[in-house]
């Protein structure tokens, strides 16, 4: 059974937006990694609190996020015209567009446009759009090396890992596993090199530096394009995203039909949302913005490639549609208690995290109880922090609990499952004073389970699917009706 | 039904009947600049962010640039770089007699522009291919960047500069020089772009 979330033209996004086994056998396994779980909860912890102190400096820090999330749902209601008008303002300054329908047409669009310069080689920035479509490999089916150059995405390449992080795909690396993967898979390393994090940008430098110079053929995402002027807009730090956006001849950005924003001036607010957010710091240190070819200043052939890819699926449910609002800065993962244990990987999709375990099951639709996103809404719980976070102000909770609500309905039909019938076990009992006060008293026996722990760790099936995942505390000595009737010798009810 | 129609009817069909989004709350600041932004505040956070920050009058300007640039160092410059900016020495001048290849670019250490402006809130300088900045492998190539900012160029934040600038020149914004936080999130200064960025902020 296929869930098509409200929509009866449902059009599923394919690629690396769903894993192969459910969130919560996937996060069993990553809990048991100690090394893994060191490096996220360092990592996690550090860039919560400088976020905190960056996001302190803007006396007008709730201003610009409400403005953030009117201008994104306005980008929503009007997105027909502003593509139409991003197309042609692109069109008019020299560059080509394209449609994607999925992951596999973006693909095919982008090894064409390749094919067409005749090399069999491209820089990529990092981009969340080419992760999606699973570009990498593809190219390399058809004999294209796509070589990754931001730092953490090289890291994971060399490494060959996935991402763990939407902006620090490498966050579940420390710097001695990162030593070791240059050592491994870096041509030319110094044997002798430190772990020191310096040393290791140097080599990677060192590395891509050739790679920079010679490169005919680049490939980004974008951060932002703007429909008003068709400008595109790519964020970044290194100088990676410059050295891919300034040197080659050919330039092929592929961006999400949600990335646009009406007007070349709305970049205010997000040029301050974004970075502080993000990295924490007032400004990244690098911005590229063009529009369209600029005669003998970097790329001469631009293409720019609109991916749906499931978006409008997204689109179709107006309580989820806000996912799209996001602009990718990380910070939900960085509060969020559930990422911070689970990791990345643990949500199977390349979008992990709150922002994923919302955004991905609506891009795939979900195909029933055993679909890996399916689990995903349940992956939180639901303490608010990565609302508080979200510089564009996406109520993830909330669309949480919608999700999770439509995936409770959508079976709703066959046979019972174990929360359905827990629950309505639980409505026998609350139904009656009687029984109630029966299980009231049955409760006792869970003090003599907790023992003098004070915690439940394992019940006997069926409580045992509960203590599986986590403990049950000891019910009080006393219930407060046991008190009750203690305090009040009169029998007042 | 090619993908571009079929996307955008998938689009007004999921979108349906959403009524109009009420007004976007500008109640952020964004005031006009009413004069020239906070120079020391600008002078602060380009420091903050490792780059260094120098002072100089228009008539100290090429000493000043002088003294950043190593004996040995060869600097670049773009053609229409003020001559009273152009430091002393073994300077090639982009674009004369011919533009330099970007192997050319990698074989010389220092560059010196201009820009366009400054954002005193960020510490940022924008340049965006207008006089006396180049193109932009000029300022990402070579290992060093001097940039030399006017005092009347500087704006105080990020709103003011979005209202300054033009959309459809190639726009490059820096704060400070190239940086990965990508390992342990330590920030490292200096992977591919400039490793070294001057800010002469010219009086």
């Amino acid at each position: 059974m296929t869930t098509f979330l409200g929509s009866p033209t449902f059009h599923p996004g394919t690629g690396n937006i769903r894993g192969t086994e459910s969130f919560p056998d996937a996060a069993r396994k990553a809990l048991t990694d100690t090394q893994l779980r060191a490096n996220l909860g360092a990592a996690t912890t550090t860039i919560r609190n400088k976020r905190i102190a960056a996001v302190a400096e803007v006396d007008d820090w709730e201003e610009l996020r409400r403005a953030g999330s009117a201008l994104k749902a306005d980008v929503m209601s009007r997105l027909p015209e502003l593509l139409v008008q991003f197309e042609e303002n692109v069109t008019a300054r020299g560059g080509t567009v394209h449609w994607a329908r999925d992951a596999d047409e973006a693909n095919r669009i982008v090894t064409d446009l390749v094919r067409a310069t005749g090399s069999d080689e491209v820089v990529k920035v990092k981009s969340m759009a080419t992760q999606e479509t699973g570009l990498n490999e593809h190219l390399e089916e058809n004999g294209i090396a796509a070589i990754e150059t931001d730092l953490a995405e090289l890291i994971v390449q060399l490494g060959e890992d996935k991402p763990s992080h939407i902006l620090v795909p490498a966050i579940h690396r420390n710097r001695a596993e990162i030593r070791e993967i240059f050592l491994n898979a870096m041509p030319g390393v110094d044997p002798d090199i430190t772990d020191d994090p310096r040393a290791l940008a140097m080599a990677a430098r060192a590395h891509l530096r050739r790679k920079f110079l010679s490169a005919r053929v680049a490939v980004s995402g974008a951060n932002f394009g703007v429909a008003e002027t068709g400008t595109l807009a790519v964020v970044e730090s290194e100088g990676n995203g410059r050295m891919c956006l300034t040197l080659p001849d050919t330039l092929i950005t592929l961006m999400g039909i949600e990335k646009l924003i009406p007007k070349f001036t709305d970049l205010e607010v997000f040029m301050q949302l974004l970075p502080r957010s993000s990295t924490a710091e007032r400004m990244n240190p690098y911005t590229s913005m063009w529009t369209g070819v600029h005669p003998a200043d970097g790329p001469q052939n631009f293409h720019v490639i609109l991916l749906d890819n499931g978006r409008t699926n997204v689109l179709a449910d107006e309580v989820g549609r806000s996912a799209l609002h996001c602009i990718r800065c990380s910070a939900c993962l960085n509060v969020c208690p559930v990422y911070e244990r689970a990791g990345g990987h643990a949500y199977g999709s390349v979008y992990p995290g709150p922002i994923g375990a919302i955004l991905s099951p609506q891009l795939t639709g979900t195909t029933g109880h055993d679909d890996p996103n399916a689990s995903l809404p349940f992956a939180s719980t639901l303490c608010g922090a990565c609302f508080d976070a979200c510089p564009v102000r996406i109520d993830i909770p909330s669309i949480l609990v919608h999700l999770r609500a439509e995936q409770v309905d959508s079976e709703r039909h066959g046979l019972p499952g174990g929360q359905d019938l827990a629950m309505k076990a639980a409505g026998f009992v609350m139904g009656s004073e009687k029984r109630f006060a029966a299980a009231e008293t049955a409760s006792k026996v869970g003090r003599l389970l907790g023992g003098r722990k004070g915690r439940i760790t394992s019940l006997p099936y069926p409580g045992s699917k509960w203590t599986g995942s986590r403990d049950l505390p000891t019910p009080p000595k006393e219930t407060f009706r046991q008190w009750w009737s203690r305090t009040h010798e009169d029998g007042e009810k | 039904m090619n993908a571009r129609d079929e996307i955008l009817s998938r689009i007004r069909h999921a979108i349906g009947d959403t009524p109009a989004s009420p007004p976007v709350p500008r109640d952020y600041h964004r005031d006009a600049a009413s004069g020239p932004g906070n120079v020391e505040l600008f002078a602060h956070t380009v420091d903050d962010y490792r780059a260094q920050v120098h002072r100089a009058d228009e008539s100290t300007v090429a000493d000043i640039v002088t003294g950043l640039i190593e004996e040995a160092a060869r600097a670049v410059v773009p053609p229409d770089l003020p001559l009273s900016w152009r430091p002393r020495g073994d300077v090639v001048v982009d674009g004369d007699p011919a533009e330099l290849s970007t192997l050319e670019l990698d074989a010389l250490d220092v560059v010196v522009t201009g820009c366009t402006l400054g954002i005193a809130a960020t510490g940022t300088i924008v340049l965006d291919g207008g006089a006396g900045q180049g193109r932009r492998a000029l300022t990402l190539v070579p290992d060093h960047h001097i940039c030399i900012v006017r005092t009347d160029q500087i704006v105080d934040t990020v709103p003011q500069a979005f209202q300054a600038l033009d959309p459809t020149k190639p726009l490059t914004f820096i704060s400070g020089p190239s940086a990965t936080s990508d390992i342990e999130l330590n920030r490292v200064e200096g992977v591919h772009g400039p490793r070294t960025l001057d800010v002469v902020i010219v009086r």
